[in-house]
């Protein structure tokens, strides 16, 4: 049984060290805050705030505190707020321990592609590709596969890049992938996936 | 020296000219300048170019200025949310130069400290970097970005005192400080002035020699994603 948008998000959060600071993306990687358990981690948002808190209860929302999806949320007795500029000081200067992002397409040399897709509405950037040129590790979780049932695991990213040779971990619906000298090792494998299904189901060099 | 003035028309009175370039504050619709834009609006200034973060949404923001057909060029990280946009984006009429989020902050907070030009490595070996200058530093590669000098600041704050001192709440903060340390002028919307000694100087996120101008006014401050979790 492949792992499903949870799972990922669980695995996800055991490459989570106590006392990080972390960036999490839009997506499956919200869901990673969910399942960090005891661990002291301080949650980033990019729009300038350390310490992000859950999503507040009916009637306490307020338009002054959002996250980078936009979304309201909540403080903690630990967060500090401060502006853009600074925001992205600390994560350009490698302050940040890691980032867990979505990605439509990762390639086997840690090429990153989850912003554009030519022809198709571009909506921006946002802060993906300062975060991945600078966060000290790039974490991405995505299905293995797309709807077609094609590799987004490729030996070369097809759609235009957000960074280049930035992922460090791919976590995804087979297993766990490592970005390693001349391709991918398998790190783990879901419950029920074989050697065999991952490398049948991925473009990827697979060492 | 007097900063206050009673409305927003008169705060941008002899301010505006066809074919400026204004940066302003905001993260999507979360600490926008919503009175100065309006008072824009109104004045019916065109071909206007904006560095700001997002382009607001069709009917609240930078999009009030898109119906009127008042922008030629957006300078942005993010612009979904706006229909408007996308159709004139797609249609030609209107310029769109992607920054990403945190070059962007940092072209404005370069501009305002008298910093032409910079270095990062956000961006390299992707669409961002082509005619680019890149440099090598400690055998990593950098690309070189310039920064913003704006003719006009529009920014939103919470609090300000008579000397424009200003106090940001949450994160409204955001793209105000370095948007407004980039133009020749500033012009801050505040939800409330206060007089000078009554904040704390240590406690002040901008200093007012970065705003020349200041309004207090009503805010709508509307929320784009209500999110809220089960009791």
């Amino acid at each position: 049984m492949p792992w499903d948008r949870n799972q990922m998000a669980a695995r996800a959060a055991r490459e989570l060290e106590d006392g990080m600071y972390v960036n999490l993306g839009i997506g499956i990687p919200t869901l990673v805050a969910n399942y960090v358990g005891d661990k002291d981690i301080t949650l980033q948002s990019e729009n300038g705030m350390l310490g992000m808190g859950p999503f507040p209860l009916e009637g306490a929302e307020d338009p002054d505190l959002i996250n980078a999806g936009k979304q309201t949320i909540t403080e903690l007795n630990r967060t500090a707020y401060f502006d853009s500029a600074m925001s992205f000081g600390m994560i350009r200067g490698g302050k940040i321990a890691a980032a867990v992002l979505g990605a439509m397409e990762v390639a086997e040399n840690g090429d990153l592609a989850n912003w554009m897709i030519p022809g198709k509405l571009v909506k921006g950037m946002g802060g993906a590709m300062d975060l991945v040129a600078g966060v000290g590790r790039v974490i991405v979780v995505m299905d293995h596969q797309n709807k077609q049932g094609k590799s987004k695991v490729l030996k070369q990213c097809t759609l235009p890049l957000t960074g280049k040779g930035v992922v460090d971990l791919i976590i995804t619906s087979l297993g766990v992938l490592k970005v390693a000298d001349g391709g991918l090792k398998i790190i783990e494998l879901a419950d029920g996936v074989s050697e065999e299904d991952m490398r049948a189901a991925t473009e990827a060099t697979i060492v | 020296m007097q900063k206050i003035y009673k409305s927003a028309a008169e705060a941008l009175d002899g301010l505006l000219h066809d074919g400026m370039f204004i940066a302003a504050g905001g993260f999507g619709l979360c600490g926008i300048p919503e009175l100065l834009l309006q008072s824009i609006k109104e004045a019916g200034t065109r071909d206007l170019t904006f560095a700001s973060n997002n382009a607001g949404v069709d009917d609240f923001g930078i999009g009030i200025l898109l119906q009127t057909r008042q922008v030629r060029k957006m300078i942005s990280s993010y612009v979904g949310e706006n229909a408007e946009f996308m159709r004139q984006y797609l249609a030609g009429e209107l310029e769109l130069e992607f920054n990403p989020q945190g070059t962007l902050a940092e072209r404005m907070r370069a501009g305002g400290a008298g910093i032409p030009g910079f270095y990062t490595a956000t961006g390299v070996g992707t669409v961002i970097a082509e005619g680019k200058e890149i440099k090598n530093f400690n055998g990593k590669d950098y690309i070189m970005e310039t920064g913003l000098f704006a003719d006009l600041s529009i920014v939103k704050a919470w609090k300000a005192d008579d000397t424009g001192n200003l106090v940001f709440r949450k994160t409204a903060r955001n793209f105000n400080p370095p948007a407004a340390m980039c133009g020749k002028v500033c012009v801050a919307e505040v939800e409330e002035i206060v007089p000078c000694g009554s904040l704390d100087p240590d406690m002040i996120h901008l200093p007012g020699i970065y705003v020349h101008r200041l309004i207090q006014g009503d805010h709508e401050k509307r929320i784009e994603q209500r999110t809220i979790r089960a009791a």
